[in-house]
């Protein structure tokens, strides 16, 4: 029988690491994502070999990420809002090292100091690169307790799989919630070699060196064509997506995370009123389900982004889209969420 | 014929790309020479850093990272815990050190973690063209200090080995020269104990090395010498600021 546990997002997603083999944390304490600093912190002393530092800073820790993800370890930190911002020139390097590792970022409100309470306002950072230079990470987005289990494990696949560094974007409602999960047994998945690579002392081999420069523009453009070609590889093959009540809507609304948790009984207390809604929730953020939302919104022309920001997702809608339809946008920001009867509101503006 | 000198299997061929009279490349000689001797060149992880020194890992043919500017002990953090049988150094300058790189290196002497650092303070920014460094001498004409380091507004130049044996993670901590033959011979036994230090598991390891840039400060090579014997040696004396016992 599969084992049931009742468990806090933050550790959800520690005790998924540790089950997909990561046994190297490295991270600082910030509101409101602490809980998963604080459970690798009693497990992974018991586990030999392994090892959890709390870090003078997010610099450093996404640096130790940088360094144990070079010798070919599976390797995790985590932070919230502005710590993330500490640690994007790591994540830059990262990614020009074409190194697999993933970053969670538990989203409070923004900008600056912002708040404590979950936001949705890092999805550009996160979509775009975050740091200098042309990269993106995969990035994906759970809306439940169970779906950060099984995204972290997914995490740590693709990372290995793409060499790219992977982020779960979730934001502080869900860290902070307590629900059931349960760790399926998974099928074993096949994954490339790290030996071509992996900083293990040059024993019996060439040296490696990873170096993510180079003084010479042209091979420094090679570099970023290269990467560039994953990221095309991963629009065609790892696009994720859920859809719900599509047929016969009469307005899609298309939200992530938490916001998509709440859509979902906006689509049910919407049908006492006789208006049927559909719901396109992305899953990968990056890569963006682009087709899915560009045919469901030529069918049904209306589309209504919800995020808790003041509109950034809604930007990857619209290139989507490419003007075929008429999208609307909703959103809280700065730690406020949305509630449903505000959705509903703003939903029934459209059918006046 | 018998050989008695060569390149040292712990370096490539490929010419150094160093400036004339740096010490750079004495530096790394002594290094592969001790990774050599300890034959440890095949469980070794070098960091490089940002600045002259970026080009290390073409350098030392041994398995090497290149690391944001600072980042480098933390880096080295990573790697150590990750495959603790590897011998891990890092090779950083002033500016990454002693300056972007400050919370980095106090954090990672101070948890003890067992890696070399061999620090090259050569007073002076030398890839970016010679700007003002912490270790900038009061007094020093640089890119950035054009009319000295005035101590009121630029503060003191930074004792990194001194302020570093404070820690009590720190095992070994020594600061050496390079600018005449008596100095080198001194040097590579300092960085012999920095890894013997840490082949024991004894802790951090730390080797201050005080360096040339004739470029950038405008002297010939031997002027370049004579220059940091009379100025850098009396403000950052040589020797051993901490020693494990069984290492000295």
């Amino acid at each position: 029988m599969v084992e049931k546990m009742l468990m806090k997002g933050n550790e959800a997603i520690g005790e998924a690491a540790i089950r997909a083999g990561c046994h190297f944390y490295f991270g600082y304490p910030i509101t409101p994502q602490s809980e998963l600093a604080a459970y690798m912190s009693k497990k992974l002393p018991k586990i030999k070999n392994a090892a959890f530092i709390q870090a003078e800073s997010e610099i450093a820790a996404i640096n130790m990420v940088y360094g144990a993800a070079a010798t070919g370890a599976r390797a995790l930190t985590s932070s919230s809002s502005p710590g993330i911002s500490l640690k994007q020139e790591g994540i830059s390097y990262i990614a020009c090292a074409e190194l697999p590792c993933v970053i969670v970022n538990i989203q409070r409100g923004g900008p600056g100091l912002g708040s404590i309470q979950p936001g949705q306002a890092d999805y550009f950072q996160a979509t775009k690169g975050g740091g200098h230079g042309d990269y993106h990470l995969i990035v994906l987005a759970p809306s439940t307790v169970q779906e950060l289990v099984d995204l972290t494990i997914d995490a740590f696949d693709l990372a290995d799989k793409y060499q790219n560094p992977v982020m779960i974007l979730g934001d502080g409602l869900l860290g902070q919630m307590m629900e059931s999960v349960e760790f399926k047994k998974r099928k074993k998945v096949d994954l490339p070699d790290k030996k071509g690579w992996a900083l293990t002392g040059c024993k019996g081999r060439k040296k490696y060196c990873i170096v993510p420069f180079n003084l010479d523009p042209y091979e420094m453009e090679k570099v970023n064509f290269k990467i560039q070609e994953k990221y095309n590889k991963l629009k065609e093959k790892e696009v994720r997506y859920e859809t719900v009540n599509l047929d016969n809507a009469d307005l899609i609304v298309v939200a992530y995370g938490t916001v998509a948790r709440i859509a979902k009984t906006v689509i049910q207390n919407a049908k006492s009123e006789e208006i049927n809604i559909g719901l396109i929730r992305p899953i990968t953020l990056f890569p963006f389900p682009e087709k899915i939302i560009a045919e469901t919104s030529e069918k049904v022309n209306k589309c209504l982004v919800v995020e808790m920001s003041l509109g950034q997702m809604v930007e990857d809608v619209k290139l989507a889209v490419n003007g075929k339809a008429e999208i609307n946008f909703y959103g809280r920001v700065g730690g406020v969420i949305p509630t449903q009867s505000e959705i509903l509101t703003e939903i029934k503006k459209y059918f006046k | 014929m018998k050989k008695v000198f060569g390149i040292p299997k712990s370096l490539t061929k490929i010419p150094f790309t160093y400036c004339p009279g740096c010490h750079h490349g004495i530096a790394h000689r002594l290094i592969a020479e001790v990774l050599d001797e300890f034959r440890i060149r095949e469980k070794t992880i070098g960091i490089s850093p940002v600045g002259c020194a970026v080009f290390t890992y073409v350098f030392f043919n041994c398995d090497m990272i290149c690391a944001a500017h600072g980042r480098a002990p933390a880096v080295a953090t990573g790697i150590k815990r990750s495959k603790p049988d590897s011998i891990v150094f890092t090779y950083q300058g002033d500016g990454d050190l002693a300056a972007i790189g400050t919370a980095e290196i106090v954090h990672t002497a101070n948890r003890g973690e067992n890696i070399t650092v061999i620090f090259i303070n050569n007073a002076i920014y030398g890839m970016t063209g010679g700007q003002m460094a912490p270790t900038t001498l009061v007094g020093q004409v640089t890119q950035t200090s054009p009319y000295g380091r005035d101590p009121k507004t630029m503060g003191y130049p930074l004792k990194v080995a001194e302020m570093l044996s404070t820690l009590k993670g720190v095992a070994y901590i020594s600061r050496v020269a390079l600018s005449k033959p008596a100095y080198v011979l001194k040097a590579k036994k300092a960085i012999k104990k920095a890894f013997q230090t840490q082949i024991e598991g004894k802790g951090f390891s730390l080797v201050e090395v005080l360096s040339t840039c004739p470029t950038n400060w405008g002297l010939s090579p031997i002027e370049a010498n004579k220059w940091l014997e009379e100025n850098m040696i009396p403000y950052y004396p040589l020797g051993e600021f901490k020693t494990p016992e069984e290492v000295s």
